[in-house]
Formats: C-alpha cells, structure tokens, sequence
C-alpha cells in the first residue's frame, strides 16, 4: 500500500494505482478524455492535469491518468495553475474540434467564455481511445496513428477496411467527441454552450463522462 | 506497380528478418522504388508479421519515406538554423520558383522532387542544396539557376 | 587478423604498430568529413593518390585520409607531417605544386596559406591558426591522426587500454565509481549525471536478464554536428566506451541509433564495428575476459523526435517514434521493457579517457559544476565556422571572439543562440557567461548538444522564434495536446507578427500558451518548446513591440514589413536585375537607374543578389 496526499488529506492505496484512480477513490473527480478505464492510460489530452509537490517550493504539472502513486506524494488538483493549465488546453481542445457537444460543455463548466485562438476542425482530438480499444479490448489493430504532429490522425492503412476489422462499432461508441456532434448552428468565438445555456443541469463542474443522460432535473455525483 | 518480391525479401533476409531493422528495410526498399510502392510495405508487414497498420504508420510517420512517386532528381535544401540565418529560405523561395512546384512536391514533368532537410550536419558550408546527394555549398539565390541547369540538360542532351 | 585472446596480446600489437611508425616520416594528411567532401576533398584526395603513385612517392610519404579537424570554414585542407604545414581550400590542380614542393623539398606554397584576418600574418603551421588558441581538444584532437578506416591507426594512438584496463583491473564497480567521481554529466543535452543513470539501468531487475546499452546519434538539433564528426572521424573511441559501459552495467546488447541524414557516419560506423569484430573487442569473449558484448546499427528515418529517449526507443521496436511519459525510466523499463541505458555520443567518447586517465585528473579540468570539455559547432553569422572543443567555464566572449574571430563583414553581434530549438538566445549583455550547464539554465537557456549559432545586427529575433517553432510543429509527433495544437497555433501567432498583422495582445497570449505549453506537455520536445519564443521575449521584447506597433522589422528581414529600392547613387542601369526579376516588377532603361514597382516585388531578394554594385537598398 502507497500512502499519499490528495488536496490534504492523506490517502492509501494499492501500488501501481494511478493519481487520478487515486483521487476517484477518494471522491475527487477530474476531467478526463483520453482515459478509459480497462484501457491503458496514454496521456495525450492532458486535461487531467494535476500539480505536484516537487520539494524545495517547486511543482510541476503532470497527467494524473499515467501518473502511478508513489508513497509521500503530494497532490492538489485543484490548485490554481493546474485549473489554469487546464483552461488552456480546454480552449485548444475547441480550436482543433468545436462541434463536440462533450468539448462545448466540459469547457462551459470550466467557465471559458472565449477561444482566443484560430479554429482549424480537426474532426478529431486523437485521443487514441478507439485505436486502444481497437487493439487491446478487440485484440484486432485495424486502426492506428498516421502522420505526424498536425497531420496526424486515426485511420486504417491505405484507407482500405482491415481484415482484422469487424465491424463491432466499438470505436465509433468509444469516441468522446464525434459521438455527440454538436448540431447549434452557430458558433460564436468557437463557443456554443447552447445546451448548458439553454437548459442548464447541476452536473458536477469539472467532468462530463458521467453526464450522459442529463435532463432538466439535473443530477449529482458522488 | 509491380513489385518484384524476391528483391524485397532479400532486404528483409539481410537485416535478419528483425523487426529492429524496420526503418533501415523499409529505406534500402524505398531506394530501389525510389518510393514506397503499397505493395513493398504489405510485403515488409507480412514478412515481419508485424500489423499492416504499424508498418503504414511508421512510413507515414517519417520524413524519410515517401509513398507518392518521386522524380527523376531529388532536391533537397536545408533549413538547418545556421543555414537559415545565412539565408536558406530566399534560396528555397528560388528553387521553387525554378521548378515550379512546393516542399514536397514533384513537377509535373516527373523530373524533380523538392524536399526540406532539418540539418545535414554540413552547416560551415551554408546554405545548402543537395541534388541526387551532391552537395553544393554556399548557396545564394542567383546561384540555383545554373545549379539546376545541369540536372535539366541531362534529359534534353539524351 | 587472429583475434586478440589477451591483454598482453593487445599491447604486444600495439608495440608492434607503434614500432613500425616512423614520426619522422613524412605524411601528407587531408582531411574527408562530410564538410570537406561537400567542398570538394573527395577529389583532392584521388589527386593526391594518383599523384603519390606518379612521382614514386609512394614508397616514403605516407598518405592519409581522416575526419574533420575542426576548422570547418578552411576547408579542404591538406596538412604535411611531421611539420604541420596547413594549406586551405585546396583544389586538386594545386596538389602537384604540393607534392614537388612542400612534400619533396620542405618548400611553403604561400597562396596556400590562411591569413588571420586580424594580424592579417599567414600561418604555416596547424597548431597556430588562432581558431586552435584556446581550444582544449581532448576528444577531437586524435581525429587528425585517424584513418577511420583503420583500427591500427586507433591503436597506435593507445585505442582500446581503457578497455583492458576495465576488463581486466577493474571490478564493474571501481568503473562505476571512476565515472561518478569523474561528475560526467550528459552530453546529449540535458547534463543529467551519467552515474546515476548507469547506477540506476545497473541495479534494475530485469525479466530475463537482458539489458541494453543504447548511444544516441540522432543528433536533431539544426546546426549541429559534433556527434557527426565523432561518428565519421574515430567511431572507435564510442565503440570503446560502449564495451566499458556495457560491461560495467551488465549489458550483453548495444544499438547505436544513427539519424538517417547521416550516411558517411553510418558507413565509417559501420567498418569500425566490422574491424572491431575481427580484432576481438567485439563478439564473444572479449580480449578473453569471458565477456560478450556486441553492437548493432540502427537507422533513423527522419524524425527530431526521435532523439528523445523513449521515442528513439519505440522507434528502434519499430513503431512510430512516440514519446511516452517517463514517471517509470528507461533504466528501469527501456527498449522491450527491460533495462536500458542510453547516452549521447560524446557522452561514450570521455568514458574510455576516464578510465584511463582517471577521475582525479578529469575533474582538473572545467568548472565545480560542469567537468570536462564540451565540443561546440560554432556556426552562423561568425567568421571561423568549425567545430570547437573547449574545456567548460571558458565564456561566451572568448568563443565568439578569440575564438570564432568575431563577426564578419564588420557586422555588429546580437545574440547567441545554445541548445536548439529547446534553448534559447544569449544577448551582448551576457557574453561573460561561462559555458557551464547551469549557468546556461540560469539565463533562459541550457547547454544543449553543442550548437552555438551566432547572429548580428541583421538577424530577427522574431523571425528565429518563429523559424524555431515552425520547425517544432513540423517535428512534433502529434501525440499530445498542448505541443500539437499548441505550437501549430504559436506559429499562427508569430507569422501574424513577422507579417505586420499581428496585435500588441498577442505578445501577452504568446507568453501565455508558451507557458502553459511548456508545464503541460507530456515530453521534453513539447515541454522546451517554448523557450526560444520565450528567452527572445525576455532578452528582445523591443523587437516583438517594433512589429506590432511600428509595424516594423529593425533588423530588415521579415518581408512584409521591408522594402527593396534601387539606389540612385549606385546603379549603373546595367539591367541585369530588371531581367532576373520573376516578377517582372524591375523596369529601366539601359544605362538609367532602375525603379522597382512595389505593388509587384516579392522581396525575394534576388536582384540584391545579383547586383555588383550594392545599388539595391533595403529599408
């Protein structure tokens, strides 16, 4: 058993588990994308940024999600400059994928008014969560990486259907974004909100993972 | 295209059919080809028994492997940062201008593919254009106009 | 070659080698770098062979052909032993004036000679070229006296005793303890300590008991080129090292990952590792300690990424070059999962001098903090270009003056650039720094692998930053968020500045995302990114304010924001520009002065270029 910090309060779990499992445990919700539990962790959105103590006054940011616990650690998740790197990201995030109803929402909730950067729709945010469950839940690869740094994306080789492909949707279930495609008409500044403007919800602040099935009641979490 | 196999796995079978190897294989391949023909990566993959996917990505992945075909002259001008404090980019401009086409592209003609190099390593002698791994140093852009004409000549001369 | 079975047989060889070398013997040297050959010294060497067997000289010089001396700018060059007389941009026509008169009659060919530009003496001998001054070259000097292609010519030179001396005399541990008090720290750039590393690869347990030794010669950083010229001119110096290490660390397998823009390398590496088979250094049993240990080559493909530790390493099993986080290290978990230690060329190259000379006297040399040398390419707007080996806690002045020569065309110097697109610039104010890894760190930049580039009055600290950037985006892996979109959208930003759009705001947001950029990214391609656009800000914000507010560019490069004229003074109306004009946007008649339409000129320069009496301005 590791026994760490979490926003002060001491915790203790099982070896090799993860900061951001850690805190789930504890009740503390982080935003996420990319993660998914019975995937392995990849760490690419790093909207589960969280800050740790790194001794003699210093910290640095790191992916709660592929982050294992380590005894005598010191996590805040809420800390101002982890909140604020998360806006950041948020609001890159909406530049490269605005017409995600998840993306519009989580960056409501983070209280993002305006996406003061170019908006390029990428169509996706290559969280590589299809391509894992691709190949570790269906033990098949057809999908993987191609290209680099902005080029890249998710595709199949020479654009053709796999033959290890079949056809069991789970990568189009799996997505994040493209699952909820935003249908507002217009964007203002990158930024929708229309759904949480229009009928707002009492769902927890940061997450949206769990928020599926919203209605005007609201619900709570935890 | 056809795709000569035998030649294939004979660059597999030097490399000792090891997957470590991946990017050397597929290089010695792709400069039989002068690209990399669908067929050469299938045949790599299945040889390596190494996913389609994996092998497709990593020849989308580097810059080193081109899966269009090239021209008869590759053209190569480096933008290392010495060379684009000494001046490379007016000297792009003018090779561009020269053959008409943009980074990464090959002319219509079939004759030359121009590509950009972060950094040959050469920087003393920036900057630099390479044609069919000829190094010519000290570019300046008045210069590429007879750099070039040598290469053009060749296939007028036959 | 039978292979060698013992110490002993190593050092009756090497009696033997030393024995048959006459030093007095005259030798003609030239040297065959990538530099040199892209100048022509490929051809310049045939001459010198096929002149050798004309004048039967064959049989009383001696000819040899090494890598790069470091003296970039003279090249080709050929040096006469034992002497050192040293000619400079040498072209096959001048070698038989050599020949008959240098080499048969000790006669100096004075055209031939580099002129100081600042005695303005000519210099006859190699070692009094002030480029040499104030040097310390410990790694780089045997080079002269290498045929890579040769392994006797490395063992003439006491190759390969270090090796001896840790197999034999030394417990793996004495080995580890020598590097730890030697306070090597990494070469490849970050200056971690190279004992904690081995220390740490040495005592992680591994599932089958393979470990791995990986040198790391994808060498990215645009400007470069050290590991390249230790590659090219004594790769058996690494080779060296990599045995020793491997052996103190357990390790049965070594890989060394060379950047594919490196084909000379490759190739030398390449017979070096063949020779070193044959002579028994490598394989089974080496030197008949009863330890294996070999080495394999392996090609990049064109990725910066790949220099990155767990990218080289994904890229190595053959999958794309990701990085992945590094809270688990590559010591513990590397290549295949089991322990791997990895460490930059020049890193390799001081271990066999350690052992050999021992700790005591490496820390002799360089700062408390920064032992050793380091070797710089020094490169840019600097009159002597080369490669540069010089003992750490030497300042910046002394390497750009004493030792670049300064700054050419009179030009005023602005500012230095250290490590890459991961560091940053180094203004006038600070040229008193010492080249010491913290010293570095402490003013916004670091060491870096060793290139220094040098800019003056007429470069744009705006249009590096963005040069910098624009080449992160296009080596970025894509993985994660911020280094993606991030720095795709900070290019978006400084292209908007150079190209006279940009606002005063988004100075502030550049900081910003620079910022957020640098803590978020999951590696340290992502996380050093930022630097240059931040160390320009802090050392050169005046400039980003020129472009945005004035909308101008002090330093008369970015394009939107200068403006080409002829002048009226100097032009003689020889036409010569108003034909070369792609745009056609040059008009005048003969003998009249010229006039360029604005609306139509591209500022490509090219009439600047061509015109021989400086009568294009630009403001």
């Amino acid at each position: 058993m590791v026994e760490l910090t979490i926003d002060g309060t001491k915790v203790r779990v099982m070896e090799g588990t993860s900061v951001l499992e850690a805190a789930r445990e504890m009740g503390i919700v982080i935003p996420t994308l990319c993660y998914y539990p019975g995937l392995t962790s990849y760490g690419e959105c790093r909207v589960c940024l969280v800050e740790v103590a790194k001794g003699k006054g210093r910290s640095s940011l790191e992916a709660s999600c592929a982050m294992p616990v380590e005894a005598g650690m010191v996590v805040l998740t809420n800390s101002e400059k982890a909140v604020k790197a998360r806006k950041v990201v948020m609001e890159l995030l909406i530049a490269s994928c605005p017409t995600s109803k998840t993306l519009q929402d989580m960056a409501s909730n983070m209280g993002i008014n305006k996406i003061r950067f170019a908006i390029k729709d990428r169509g996706c945010i290559l969280c590589g969560r299809c391509v894992r469950f691709c190949k570790e839940q269906m033990r098949s690869g057809g999908i993987g990486f191609v290209g680099r740094g902005t080029s890249r994306k998710v595709a199949t080789a020479f654009g053709v259907t796999p033959v290890e492909c079949r056809n069991c949707g789970g990568c189009e279930w799996i997505c994040p974004v493209c699952e909820r495609a935003c249908t507002a008409n217009n964007l203002v500044n990158g930024l929708c909100g229309g759904c949480q403007n229009v009928a707002p919800v009492e769902t927890c602040r940061i997450c949206i993972g769990c928020s599926e099935s919203v209605g005007a009641h609201g619900h709570s979490v935890y | 295209m056809e795709v000569d196999f035998k030649r294939v796995d004979a660059i597999v079978d030097s490399y000792g059919c090891n997957r470590d190897s991946l990017i050397s294989i597929l290089q010695d391949a792709q400069s039989e080809y002068r690209y990399l023909p669908e067929g050469v990566i299938r045949r790599v993959a299945s040889r390596l028994r190494l996913p389609i996917i994996q092998v497709y990505g990593v020849a989308t992945f580097f810059k080193a492997f081109s899966l269009k075909p090239r021209g008869e002259h590759l053209v190569h001008v480096c933008l290392g940062t010495a060379c684009h404090v000494r001046g490379a980019p007016a000297v792009l401009d003018e090779v561009k201008r020269q053959l008409g086409v943009e980074t990464g592209e090959t002319s219509k003609d079939m004759r030359f593919t121009l590509e950009t190099v972060n950094c040959l390593g050469a920087c003393a002698l920036g900057p630099i254009l390479v044609v069919d791994g000829n190094y010519q140093g000290q570019m300046r852009p008045g210069k590429v106009k007879s750099v070039l004409k040598q290469y053009r000549k060749g296939a007028e001369g036959n | 070659m039978n292979k060698l079975k013992s110490a002993a047989e190593l050092e009756r060889l090497r009696k033997k080698i030393v024995s048959q070398r006459d030093p007095k013997r005259t030798c003609v040297v030239t040297s065959v770098g990538t530099c040199g050959l892209a100048r022509g010294a490929a051809g310049v060497a045939q001459a010198i062979a096929a002149e050798l067997n004309k004048d039967g000289l064959k049989d009383t010089v001696d000819f040899r052909t090494t890598g790069c001396h470091g003296f970039c700018e003279i090249e080709p060059v050929v040096v006469i032993y034992p002497q050192r007389i040293v000619y400079q941009h040498v072209t096959p026509a001048d070698v038989p004036e050599i020949l008959s008169e240098t080499v048969a009659k000790g006669k100096v060919i004075d055209r031939l000679l580099y002129t100081d530009p600042a005695s303005g003496r000519k210099i006859i001998y190699e070692q009094d070229i002030p480029f040499y001054g104030k040097q310390y070259r410990l790694l780089t000097d045997s080079i002269r006296f290498i045929d890579p292609h040769n392994l006797d010519d490395y063992i003439a030179l006491g190759g390969y005793s270090a090796l001896s001396k840790a197999l034999f005399d030394m417990h793996p541990e004495e080995a580890l303890d020598e590097i730890s008090k030697s306070g090597l720290r990494g070469r490849g750039g970050a200056g971690y300590p190279t004992f904690r590393k081995w220390e740490a690869m040495r005592s992680a347990p591994s599932y089958d008991g393979i470990r791995y030794v990986i040198c790391n010669a994808d060498e990215g950083d645009p400007g470069a080129y050290m590991d390249r010229s230790l590659l090219e001119g004594n790769p058996h110096n690494i080779i060296e090292g990599m045995i020793i290490g491997a052996h103190t660390m357990g390790s049965h397998d070594g890989y060394v990952y060379v950047r594919n823009e490196y084909p000379l390398a490759v190739q030398n590496l390449g017979i070096a590792l063949e020779q070193a088979r044959e002579y028994g250094f490598l394989g089974k049993n080496i030197l008949g300690s009863g330890f294996d240990f070999d080495i394999k080559i392996s090609r990049g493909g064109g990725a910066f990424i790949c220099g990155e530790s767990t990218a080289l390493m994904a890229s190595l099993e053959g999958h794309i070059g990701e990085p992945r986080q590094k809270h688990i290290h590559t010591a513990m978990k590397g290549l295949y999962g089991r322990p791997t230690d990895l460490n930059n060329v020049e890193t390799w190259a001081n271990v066999p001098l350690i052992i050999n000379r021992g700790a005591k006297w490496y820390t002799k040399i360089g700062t408390e903090g920064s032992k050793g040398t380091k070797i710089f390419s020094l490169v840019g707007k600097i009159n002597n270009t080369g490669l540069v080996e010089v003992p750490m806690g030497i300042t910046l002045r002394e390497m750009v003056y004493d030792i670049g020569g300064g700054i050419p065309d009179g030009k005023k110097f602005k500012a230095v650039q250290t490590g890459g697109p991961s560091g940053g610039c180094i203004p006038e104010s600070l040229l008193d720094l010492s080249v010491d890894f913290d010293r570095l760190n402490e003013a916004g930049s670091m060491m870096g692998s060793g290139g220094m580039i040098v800019m003056d009055e007429n470069t744009c600290m705006v249009d590096m930053a963005r040069y910098f950037v624009k080449f992160l985006t296009e080596e970025s892996c894509g993985k994660c968020v911020p280094c993606r979109e991030g720095l795709d959208r900070m290019l978006d930003l400084l292209n908007a500045v150079t190209e006279g759009k940009g606002k005063k705001a988004d100075i502030d947001l550049l900081e910003e995302l620079g910022g957020v950029i640098k803590e978020a990214s999951l590696c340290g391609l992502g996380g050093t990114a930022p630097n240059p656009v931040l160390s320009t800000l802090r050392y050169f914000r005046d400039e980003y304010k020129a472009h945005v507010v004035d909308k101008r560019c002090p330093a008369g490069v970015c394009k939107a924001l200068i403006k080409f004229t002829v002048d009226a003074v100097n032009c003689t109306g020889c036409r010569v520009c108003a034909k070369e004009c792609p745009e056609g946007a040059i008009t005048g008649e003969k003998k009249k002065l010229h006039v360029i339409d604005q609306e139509k000129c591209v500022k490509c320069g090219l009439c600047r270029d061509l015109c021989k009496f400086d009568a294009v301005l630009v403001s």
